[in-house]
């Protein structure tokens, strides 16, 4: 997704280069302040200009997000965002286009959108702020919120089955999948650098917090107490073990089913060995769908990265090999390419 | 007209070029009717001898077709391609049996290769229609042997160009019915209907545009359709825009044939992509249009509806965007493949708030050409979303048309904003993305990648200058009026209005879009008739020309003939409190002169 515009030269920025005039406005609070710090402070990092790279939104809270960097961004229609962020990535392979959605953006409204720009393998970074609510009006349940859920819409509780991003996402077979959230900075600065560098289309899903419609609906995964046996942390190469010491881990069974079991009682070896550029989604998708609700253990960090090719640089290659069996353009030409006659004064 | 039936001496080819007479009889157009027989009755089949065609010409009596070369060949095998071609005119609609094109079959006509594979009917808008096949798979249920189904197949082909030219399908049902018996009759009424059913599901249509001037001017010609003339008008567009086209489209009839033309001319750094649906696709183009590039996206009525949304932001965004609607009869699905201009309305108000924005139409095959070029022109100049209508009867019709001297065409270029246009209090050098320039109040271009010019364009209210969010209520009303006061002022960039005809008329006809050509017949017939009449065509409907309203005024009568129930009547009588009259048709057909006429001689008399 790194390709300087002009010249071989590492832009040197700082966190302030990142950083636009405009006045935060997220409620005091929000997980969202979180991962902007996370992105502004990534920024500097990577090596790039912020005249050359783009953030595009659609509409919710998360959707603010482009007016707080000091970059090229649009602040676009409900989930829209990424379509319109395939026409600049398709125009412009040049630039670093980031998207910004929420869980109603980008799987409800946006879903379409979503999977397409998945499925293309368009040259995007698309963070997801998944706080399994809609909060810019004031409440309502998410295509995310889980079963049950009581909120202005849903008085007697949801009877919407939800979500689950990652499976979607793996389901467009997204080739780089990644799962974050808006507590840890480090780890988000990791899944993001990663999902940069990424050539194609990134999908990274941030559970984040909603503080007033929705508050603490991750604190059984991701609050201090519960981190070390609840979160599952992906490393790539490695068995998939989580708890104190590891005492916990992730196999295959017969039935092709994984399941969380004591290491002690399988041994080290029997344990699944995380590869995320395995080709086939179908292991990632397993593991996406490890966990089904807020309180059992859930993977965190990349799922999926595998090489596929990047949209808009293909369609510029069919522009290059057309010119280069065709020669430029030429109007004349091509007025005439269906064949004239004169007619005589 | 000229529909030619060709096929192999036993496809019975002279039965169904007769039955198409008879219904196209019935259906009150004049006709004359061309058998031509292989001379050798025993001709081997699927030889070029053993070839029998049958020519219809049809014509509504109004209009003179010239020539008699076939506008439509319908192949059932490749002998009668072989035979036959030849007498196609360009442009034709090629109708193959893409059945009948084996290796053997080929071979017996004498093709080395397949014509349908190469590029050797590229000049013809070729149709492939595995019509055996699905002859068999229509009469199998009644339990007719696939050898014996292939005898119906020449009634597939009846079935299909009856749907193709609307003819009646009645008389031929009743004909079969008395003609054939049992089994032979069901097969042929199930192949006939397959074929109907085909032409309908399968959006398989054809508008021959008819009309055309006895007199050519002189000059270099070419035949072309509205959609080809359209999409050429928009790779002329970004060459004189001296920018990148990108065209986002969702397949629709009658569109589509932009996208597929578009498509091909890659070498001119035009980027197409068949998007995920319409919304996305008006989408792409708009960030394209962000990004630095002409921003476009084609679709019809129902798709126009989808876009809504994106214009809406477009005319936040103040970006150039250009949206081309290619008008068919509505609503919803409506008549997919029959031409109407009722989308003039959704044109000028189809968007939620106060959303202006530019219309232009095109009233000719080959002015959909420079039609494109004004309306990127105008989007480009004044960084506003444009809708360009068209129709199905433009789109399809075609015309000879003068070439255009390409280094006689407008350069349209815009500069992208390079540099800050603003300096705060303390000094500090910024850029304002909406300050604006005074004369055409078109805000600054500054596409990604630009240093120093970083900035954040959304949806939310901007504003006035900084372009920063601004829910100030004094400020709205400011932005809202701006926006209007830039689409309005381009009518000072626009052509007058002019009068053809007799300035001193007691009757002005007010027209737009492919009326014009009906309009213009009806005009010339009744001013050689002795009887005065004036006509205004308008190719901008928003902003209309700064005279329009003067000029009408000087009229006791005006009639407004339009493929609507009268969109831009009901426009002219508000704006300039005219009395207006509608002439409307809504048929899924085009004015034929005639009708025109005789509303002329009715508000006369």
């Amino acid at each position: 997704m790194n390709v300087p515009a002009s010249d071989t030269m590492i832009p040197v920025t700082s966190k302030k280069d990142w950083t636009s005039d405009q006045e935060v406005r997220w409620c005091p609070g929000c997980g969202d302040y979180g991962i902007l710090l996370a992105v502004q402070m990534l920024m500097p990092e990577l090596g790039v200009a912020p005249e050359n790279t783009v953030f595009v939104s659609g509409i919710g809270c998360s959707s603010r997000f482009p007016y707080y960097m000091n970059t090229y961004g649009m602040h676009s229609i409900h989930g829209r965002a990424p379509a319109i962020a395939t026409g600049i990535a398709v125009a412009r392979p040049d630039l670093d286009v980031w998207v910004i959605t929420g869980d109603g953006d980008a799987l409800s409204i946006g879903g379409n959108h979503l999977i397409h720009a998945l499925r293309r393998n368009v040259n995007l970074t698309i963070l997801l702020f998944n706080n399994r609510i809609y909060g810019l009006t004031k409440g309502q349940y998410s295509p995310t919120s889980e079963e049950g859920k009581v909120t202005k819409s849903t008085p007697m509780g949801s009877i919407d089955h939800p979500f689950n991003p990652l499976a979607v996402a793996l389901g467009a077979e997204a080739s780089f999948v990644a799962r974050t959230h808006d507590l840890d900075r480090k780890h988000m600065m990791n899944v993001f650098r990663a999902a940069h560098a990424h050539r194609g289309a990134s999908f990274v899903e941030i559970l984040q917090n909603c503080n007033v419609f929705n508050d603490g609906a991750f604190d059984d995964v991701t609050g201090r107490q519960a981190r070390e046996e609840m979160m599952i942390d992906l490393k790539p190469g490695e068995p998939i073990r989580f708890g104190v010491d590891g005492h916990s881990g992730v196999v295959m069974g017969s039935d092709g089913q994984l399941r969380i079991v004591q290491v002690a009682d399988v041994g080290v070896d029997a344990l699944l060995v995380h590869d995320p550029s395995r080709a086939d989604p179908g292991l990632a998708f397993a593991l996406a769908r490890l966990s089904h609700d807020d309180h059992s253990p859930t993977p965190f960090g990349i799922f999926r990265d595998v090489d596929r090719g990047d949209y808009g640089q293909m369609v510029g290659a069919q522009l290059a090999a057309a010119s280069e069996k065709k020669g430029p353009g030429d109007l004349t030409s091509l007025l005439r390419s269906n064949g004239t006659w004169i007619v005589g004064s | 007209m000229v529909v030619r039936f060709a096929g192999d001496s036993g496809d019975g080819m002279q039965l169904t070029g007769d039955r198409f007479t008879s219904a196209s009889a019935l259906f009150g157009n004049d006709l004359s009717t061309f058998p031509d027989y292989p001379a050798e009755i025993r001709a081997p089949a699927g030889t070029v001898n053993g070839v029998s065609s049958f020519q219809v010409h049809i014509s509504d009596h109004d209009i003179t077709t010239p020539g008699d070369e076939p506008d439509v060949l319908i192949a059932m095998n490749p002998a009668a391609l072989q035979a036959d071609l030849h007498r196609l005119g360009q442009h034709g609609l090629l109708i193959v049996n893409s059945d009948a094109f084996e290796a053997r079959d080929l071979e017996k006509a004498g093709y080395a290769t397949n014509p349908l594979l190469d590029e050797s009917l590229s000049q013809y808008r070729v149709v492939e229609i595995p019509m055996t096949s699905l002859t068999q798979k229509a009469t199998e249920p009644l339990g007719v042997k696939s050898r014996d189904a292939e005898r119906s197949k020449n009634f597939f082909a009846l079935g299909l160009v009856s749907w193709l030219y609307s003819r009646p399908t009645e008389p031929t049902v009743a004909w079969v019915e008395s003609r054939f018996k049992d089994l032979v009759k069901e097969s042929n009424l199930a192949a006939f209907r397959a074929g109907y059913n085909f032409g309908e599901t399968s959006e398989l249509f054809d508008h021959p545009y008819q009309v055309k001037p006895a007199t050519l001017p002189a000059g270099e010609y070419t035949n072309i359709s509205g959609n080809v003339a359209l999409a050429w008008g928009l790779v002329a567009a970004g060459q004189l825009a001296k920018l990148p086209v990108f065209l986002g489209s969702y397949p629709i009839t009658p569109a589509s044939d932009i996208l597929h033309e578009l498509s091909k001319h890659k070498h001119f750094g035009v980027r197409t992509v068949q998007a995920e649906d319409e919304i996305a696709a008006a989408g792409m183009a708009l960030g394209a249009a962000f990004a630095g590039h002409l921003g476009v996206t084609t679709t019809s009525g129902p798709g126009l509806a989808l876009k809504s949304e994106t214009l809406s932001l477009a005319v936040s965004l103040e970006l150039p965007f250009l949206l081309v609607d290619i008008q068919r009869g509505g609503p919803s699905t409506g008549l997919p493949t029959k031409t109407e201009a009722a989308d003039l309305n959704i044109a000028m108000y189809g968007r939620h708030a106060e959303a202006p924005l530019p219309i232009v139409a095109a009233y000719s095959p080959g002015n959909c050409f420079d039609a494109a070029i004004e309306a990127a022109r105008i989007a480009l100049k004044y960084r506003t979303p444009v809708i360009l209508l068209s129709d199905g009867y433009l789109a399809n019709g075609s015309e000879p048309w003068l070439l255009p001297d390409a280094a006689s065409l407008p350069d349209i270029s815009v500069p992208f904003a390079t540099e800050t246009n603003h300096v705060a209090d303390d000094g500090t050098k910024e850029f304002w993305p909406y300050q604006r320039d005074p004369e055409t109040l078109a805000r600054p271009w500054a596409i990604p990648g630009t240093p120093g010019l970083m900035h954040r364009v959304g949806g939310i209210e901007k504003e006035d200058g900084t372009g920063n969010i601004s829910y100030d209520p004094a400020n709205h009303s400011t932005m809202v009026h701006l926006r209007a006061a830039k689409i309005a002022g381009i009518a000072d960039d626009i052509p007058l209005a002019t009068v053809v005809g007799d300035a001193d008329a007691e009757v002005c006809l007010l027209g737009w879009g492919s009326t014009w050509a009906a309009i213009d017949a009806a005009v010339q017939r009744t001013r050689r008739e002795g009887t005065k009449v004036a006509w205004i065509h308008l190719t901008h409907l928003n902003p209309l020309p700064r005279n329009l309203g003067d000029l009408l005024r000087t009229f006791p009568h005006i009639l407004v003939p339009e493929l609507n129930l009268g969109q831009l009547c009901r426009i002219v009588r508000a704006e300039y409190l005219v009395d207006a009259k509608p002439v409307t048709k809504v048929q899924g057909l085009p004015f034929s002169a005639a009708e025109l006429e005789s509303a002329i001689k009715e508000v006369l008399s």
